[in-house]
């Protein structure tokens, strides 16, 4: 039976090719791996090999043939008879007619697909915030207390779930958030490792491959950036890569951003990085409740979860509700104080910066709204955008660079849906664009101030 | 054997396996050949897109090693992935129909060649970067010591990926916590078009782990009775809780790195000499014959078999449909 063979595409690009050379000639019997020709792309001269075995009967493309375009017709083979499909055909193919061959079979390439509509970035589900009865009891803990408690508690809730990193056992910890976990849970789930981000990371996303819940902490969000393409190419994208075949329930969390005179390598702020992937979550609470309620929700998830954490935040004191399960949904914003004139919006420690110029504001009149974004991924900005309704006007602050900041995708979002009710462009406060000084007049200018909060609130305001 | 490297028993003189196991390694071997010359020609004839990594050359590394698991044990490997999925125990089908980008594929033509998973067989992948998944099979064997199961996990890398740091911090953690993975390095010679004398100050990859302590075997990879003996002793040394080993697999592909290279770092020659001399299939097929473990009739019989497989998995790929355009959104977040 006799079948075409096609000229072949070489390279993901190739569309057409010149056929430098034959290397059998009519009459040739060819077997699989045998070269029949030359081919050259626009990048290089390759060999093209036999599939099937058979007789060359026809070469219907000259050599030194050019513009030869990817898929037409270049000779006939017969095939032999053990070449061709042994007896049985293939189903809802007449008789394997010429199917087995090389290039036996038109198969054209599939039209592309229309394009999807483009539907909303990672949808927010209606969340709810826990309930906190009225009458329930509240205590003042420092974060670093809460996050203890949320990893304590759901590790007693859950044997898959172990933590992982450098000191996090004996050391109890290198800024103390692992403190007495140890003595509770053993060696066996709470784990000393090396000094090696990158192999840890992936050791930890293999566990979550296998189903169980690791909580990996890097000492410094600084440090995952040895670990990064196990975070990103491994953690974030597998399960869409299977199809949802794969989970990858994974906690990585450490502090984040500058703390105190640590200078460029270690006083860098992660925001914007992990928020721009899709397929982990991301989150950076303020107060203790939040840092508790969201890393218990974190460990439960799963998905991926960033936990950006700040060193400086640690050691302060907020209360928290005495409850027995105290989860927050992830993607959900916490208006903090209600105010007309002006939303500001901030996370982490940068929360800090908008509670204080609110106050100094409130002196001179203003009212502002307050918005504690918590998640970063998925950005709660129906929160955002309802504010700014009400109040015309947006400044965001963090501590994050300028350029592709948190608060420039929020002034690009409120710009495309609430353009209408803006009274001033969006204003953002942020980090100045350079590395983080050492020397403390320098570094005192590189991080956004509260002063800097009130000259933008002012200006939106236009108060000036 | 290098003098540094702590030895566990050497693999004794493979012993020919019975007629059986033999005929069922001949024909998972020539599954992986013809499915692979399947699949390049239909690279060529536009319907398979982007890279496409080849496996032709080196089936016995794989078919000798997935003999020998049990049914605790996962695998995982780079992006050189089409036989050790066929090897685990995937269909032909679903596996081909990822490669052409079908909704039927292991990964609903959303991962492509190299980026397939079967969670029903433990095939953890199929992945793109480099060495990434010498950390994650030494997090699955990680997770075999937590539930404290007998699994051991085959973690398969080349000779190119051999040099990444990450393969190091694995091997440390690995023998630090006596994780049961068998790490296998997959020495085809070439790290792309750059020849391990090229790129390697050490060539002997067995022994990469002697700092660590960790024992290393060389073995003849293009003789699947001696990889399926190496195997069956690794395997059971990991499953008694002696911590990892390292298999260096001598092996060979025949065809360019992926499907665009022209392979000019290489002569024809080289290449037609390792066929001819060495290669996996041909070589065991005769030997089949010479011990009368299967005859001529019988190897044209497996030949027509496997080829009905390939060619049908060809038919099922490309009459397969395409992702509907709903599925660009699926499957980002659980």
């Amino acid at each position: 039976m006799a079948s075409q063979i096609l000229m072949p595409a070489l390279s993901p690009t190739m569309e057409e090719g010149k056929l430098a050379k034959w290397l059998v000639k009519e009459g040739d019997e060819v077997h699989p791996g045998d070269i029949l020709a030359e081919i050259e792309t626009d990048k290089a001269t390759m060999e093209f090999e036999a599939v099937d075995e058979g007789r060359i009967t026809e070469i219907l493309v000259p050599e030194g043939s050019e513009g030869v375009k990817v898929n037409q017709p270049i000779a006939t083979l017969l095939g032999s008879e053990e070449a061709l499909n042994p007896g049985t055909a293939v189903p809802g193919t007449p008789n394997g007619e010429g199917k087995s061959a090389a290039g036996s079979k038109q198969i054209s390439a599939p039209p592309a697909p229309t394009m999807a509509k483009p539907v909303p970035i990672a949808p927010v589900a209606a969340l709810a915030e826990p309930e906190v009865p009225a009458g329930t009891e509240f205590v003042t803990m420092t974060v670093r207390e809460a996050l203890r408690d949320a990893m304590a508690e759901e590790m007693r809730r859950d044997d898959s779930v172990f933590l992982m990193g450098e000191e996090v056992a004996q050391y109890q910890g290198a800024y103390k958030i692992s403190q007495g976990l140890l003595e509770e849970f053993g060696a066996e789930r709470v784990i000393d490792t090396p000094i090696t981000e990158h192999g840890f990371t992936g050791l930890g996303v293999g566990a979550a491959f296998a189903g169980l819940r690791p909580i990996v902490e890097f000492m410094t969000w600084n440090f995952a950036m040895q670990a990064v393409d196990q975070i990103i190419n491994s953690a974030a994208k597998t399960r869409y890569m299977s199809g949802g075949q794969m989970h990858c329930p994974i906690v990585f969390r450490g502090p984040n951003g500058p703390a105190s005179r640590v200078a460029a390598q270690h006083s860098q702020d992660y925001s914007s990085w992990y928020a721009h992937i899709p397929g982990i979550k991301v989150v950076a609470p303020y107060f203790a409740a939040d840092a508790k309620g969201l890393l218990k929700a974190a460990i439960r998830d799963p998905n991926p979860v960033i936990v950006l954490e700040n060193e400086i935040v640690y050691g302060r004191s907020f209360p928290v509700p005495v409850l027995e399960d105290y989860v927050i949904p992830i993607g959900k914003a916490r208006v903090i104080k209600t105010g007309h004139d002006v939303t500001l919006v901030a996370h982490s420690i940068s929360v800090g910066l908008i509670l204080e110029a609110a106050e100094k504001l409130a002196q001179d009149g203003i009212d502002a709204e307050l918005i504690d974004l918590r998640s970063l991924r998925p950005l709660d900005t129906s929160t955002v955008l309802a504010s700014v309704r009400k109040t015309n006007r947006i400044v965001t602050v963090e501590q994050g660079w300028p350029i592709c900041s948190i608060g420039s995708e929020i002034a690009a979002t409120v710009s495309q849906e609430a353009f209408d009710w803006l009274d001033a462009p969006p204003m953002k406060v942020t980090g100045k664009d350079v590395p983080m000084p050492y020397a403390a007049s320098l570094e005192k200018l590189a991080l956004p101030t509260v002063e800097d909060v009130i000259d933008a609130v002012k200006a939106v305001c236009y108060r000036r | 054997m290098a003098d540094a490297t702590p030895t566990t028993a050497p693999p004794p003189t493979p012993p020919a396996l019975d007629a059986d196991t033999a005929a069922r390694l001949y024909r998972d071997m020539l599954l992986i050949r013809r499915f692979e010359e399947k699949a390049g020609q239909l690279y060529g004839m536009g319907l398979i897109g982007g890279f496409c990594h080849l496996y032709i050359g080196q089936e016995a590394v794989v078919v000798g090693m997935q003999a020998c698991v049990g049914e605790s044990d996962q695998i995982i490997t780079a992006y050189r992935d089409h036989g050790h999925m066929l090897a685990a125990g995937m269909d032909p089908k679903g596996v081909m129909a990822e490669l052409a980008g079908r909704i039927t594929g292991y990964s609903k033509g959303k991962g492509g060649s190299m980026h397939m998973f079967s969670t029903e067989k433990r095939f953890y992948g199929g992945h793109g970067i480099v060495g990434a998944q010498v950390p994650l099979g030494t997090g699955l064997a990680f997770a075999n010591r937590y539930r404290k199961s007998t699994g051991v996990c085959l973690t398969y890398f080349g000779d190119g990926a051999a040099n990444q740091g990450q393969v190091y911090e694995s091997f440390n953690m690995a023998e630090l916590w006596k994780l049961p993975i068998v790490y296998i390095v997959e020495n085809n010679q070439y790290a792309m078009g750059t020849s391990v004398n090229r790129a390697s100050a050490d060539k002997h990859f067995y022994n990469r782990g002697a700092s660590f302590g960790i024992p290393g075997e060389q073995v003849d990879g293009m003789d699947v009775e001696a990889v399926h003996a190496a195997a069956k002793h690794a395997i059971t040394w990991c499953r008694e809780g002696n911590g990892p080993i390292i298999l260096e697999m001598q092996t060979y592909r025949y065809r360019g790195h992926s499907m665009s290279d022209p392979a000019k770092y290489r002569s024809r020659e080289e290449v037609n000499e390792v066929r001819e001399k060495r290669d996996p299939i041909e070589h065991f097929g005769q030997k089949l014959i010479q011990r009368g473990q299967l005859d001529a009739d019988g190897l044209k019989a497996v030949d027509r078999q496997i080829r009905l497989i390939v060619n049908t998995a060809a038919e099922f790929a490309a009459e397969s449909p395409e992702p509907d355009p709903d599925e660009l959104y699926t499957d980002v977040y659980a």
